[in-house]
């Protein structure tokens, strides 16, 4: 038998692939995501144009002019500006999520940690993982804003109910956040531990020199997408009668009997959350190109 | 130097060292030869206090090791221990891993560290990866940097487990020609292999373990030529 080395032999396999499959590659994969693209988001415009409601309901929700009404505040007709009361919004999240942060790192810290003299502290921790990451935050805020209040403990009853909507979400999402973290400082290979215990370190210095840096990069996208949630919960706080974005958006609401204000204050929730994903995923891939690259 | 006296070390029921003796001097080259599961990675652990001791005592430069004002960071700086499997830090570049130790536990000046790092570096000729992630380098490469950061430290006595075990056959000679190259500058070496050879030509002693027992311990050429025992022999046979 003669050795065959031909590649259009009869019995050589065929290697080309469905001409459908073939569409989906290179710049003809280009040009068919595209026109899916319009294809997708022209019949979900054609929706609103076509729907027997469609003139109603893109006059309810989609008024430039009530937007417009409910982004720049009207005093007499009592409705108050989303451009002012978007910073309640901003302030709560970001001193939360400092807060969350910090909370969040003891506590899993706390838990991970087998010091026998933090034994207590650490059936506390538990405990308090377990009920607020049971306990629906609407809940919470509501227990925590009314009732700090009725303790009439001074200083501590006497803040205003934005300060109770910060300890509310930072009760809730410290607990959330800490098994995330713990999640991820596990996630670090013992033998990495042992390298740096036998390097002499110190238990804190292992932690902030090799377990927490590798621990991040797992943790990075759950932890964004917390403090996504997050930041859509400050919602929640207007219970507590707190004028922030999506209340002033419901005021204007039931004010104008248009609901554009409410659009607009998910507008804002919006352009807050996309970035922050897209960002996230920025990081993630600059970390791996630069490992991989190795430099 | 470093002496151990009965050491007993059970983990729950089992009992993975019973009793075991063994001195090390300054200078002195000891290879541990043994079974897969006999204990050795268990021996260098206690003795750089990375396990507690159930029984008997380690001596370190005439210190007992039980003695509760005794700082085990401290100890485990002198005592360097080196891993099968590397365990270089994926997130640092090689000199930053090679860093690590003296700057954060020893609290030395990164400038002062850095000469001495890069001429280590040098030394296992990998001076121009200084600044590459460990995932970069072949597997010889990552566990000759693996000694050097140990070496950073400037300890007293190496431990070395089986450092060659997870390597490619190809890579092995390198690794091992850095060992002989310390053995001849004088470091203090305590090394668990399953390479006979190099067992052979590079220790002034050679302890076999068996099932957590110290059975015999002599220069190489007693063991290798005229082992006294009769489980040192077979063990000798089946690995030949
Ligand atoms: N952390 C641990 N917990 C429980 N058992 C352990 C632990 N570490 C080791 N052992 C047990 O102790 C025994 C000795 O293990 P050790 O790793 O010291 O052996 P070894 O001689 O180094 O073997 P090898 O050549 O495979 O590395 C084994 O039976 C192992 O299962
Ligand atoms: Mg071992």
């Amino acid at each position: 038998m003669s050795l065959d080395t031909d590649a259009s032999s009869s019995d050589a396999p065929n290697l080309f692939g469905s001409r459908r499959s073939r569409l989906f590659v290179g710049r003809r994969g280009l040009a068919a995501s595209s026109i899916s693209t319009v294809l997708l988001v022209g019949a979900i415009v054609l929706i609103l144009f076509v729907a027997p409601g469609g003139a109603v309901f893109r006059y309810y929700f989609f008024n430039l002019h009530d937007m417009r009404i409910a982004w720049d505040g009207h005093a007499s007709q009592g409705i108050s500006a989303l451009s002012r009361s978007l910073f309640t919004n901003v302030w709560m999240f970001l001193v939360s999520e400092v807060l969350v942060l910090f909370f969040g790192l003891t506590i899993a810290w706390t838990r991970i940690s087998r010091t026998p003299v933090l034994f207590p502290v650490r059936m506390l921790v538990t405990v308090y993982t377990d009920v607020f990451r049971g306990v629906p935050l609407l809940i919470v805020v509501y227990l925590v804003g009314d009732g700090l209040p009725a303790l009439r403990l001074g200083f501590i009853s006497n803040q205003s109910p934005s300060i109770y909507g910060v300890v509310a979400l930072t009760l809730t999402y410290s607990a959330y956040v800490s098994e995330v973290l713990r999640a991820g400082i596990n996630s670090v290979p013992h033998g990495q531990l042992l390298a740096a215990r036998s390097l002499g370190l110190s238990p804190t210095s292992t932690m902030r020199r090799v377990v927490l840096p590798q621990a991040v990069r797992t943790v990075i996208p759950p932890l964004l997408n917390d403090f996504v949630s997050l930041q859509k919960d400050t919602a929640l706080v207007s219970v507590l009668g707190v004028i922030e974005i999506a209340n002033a958006g419901q005021i204007s609401a039931s004010t104008l009997f248009n609901g554009s204000g409410l659009v607009a204050a998910a507008l804002f929730f919006l352009a807050l959350t996309i970035p922050m994903t897209r960002l996230t995923d920025h990081l993630i891939e600059r970390d791996r190109s630069r490992r991989l690259a190795g430099s | 130097m470093l002496e151990l006296n009965d050491v007993v070390k059970r983990f729950d029921d089992n009992e993975v060292l019973s009793g075991v003796s063994l001195q090390l001097h300054r200078h002195e080259v000891v290879c541990l030869i043994g079974a897969s599961g006999s204990g050795k990675s268990t021996l260098l652990r206690c003795s750089n206090m990375l396990e507690d001791i159930d029984a008997g005592s380690i001596t370190l430069f005439g210190q007992g090791l039980e003695d509760r004002r005794i700082d085990p960071n401290l100890v485990r700086r002198h005592v360097a221990l080196v891993f099968q499997s590397f365990n270089l830090f994926p997130h640092l570049s090689v000199l930053d891993n090679i860093l690590l130790g003296p700057v954060y536990a020893m609290k030395r000046k990164r400038a002062d560290v850095r000469d001495e790092a890069l001429a280590l570096l040098d030394r296992i000729g990998l001076r121009d990866r200084a600044n590459d992630f460990p995932d970069r380098l072949s597997g010889g490469q990552q566990q000759r940097v693996a000694i050097v950061r140990s070496l950073a430290m400037q300890p007293s006595l190496l431990l070395l487990d089986e450092v060659t075990s997870a390597l490619d056959p190809t890579l092995v000679g390198e690794v091992l020609d850095l060992l002989r190259d310390l053995a001849a500058s004088g470091t203090t070496m305590l090394i668990a292999t399953h390479e006979m050879n190099f067992a052979k030509d590079v220790s002034h002693q050679v302890a076999y373990l068996d099932k957590g027992v110290l059975v015999e311990k002599g220069t190489p050429e007693q063991i290798f030529n005229s082992p006294q025992h009769e489980a040192t022999r077979i063990f000798l046979e089946r690995v030949r």
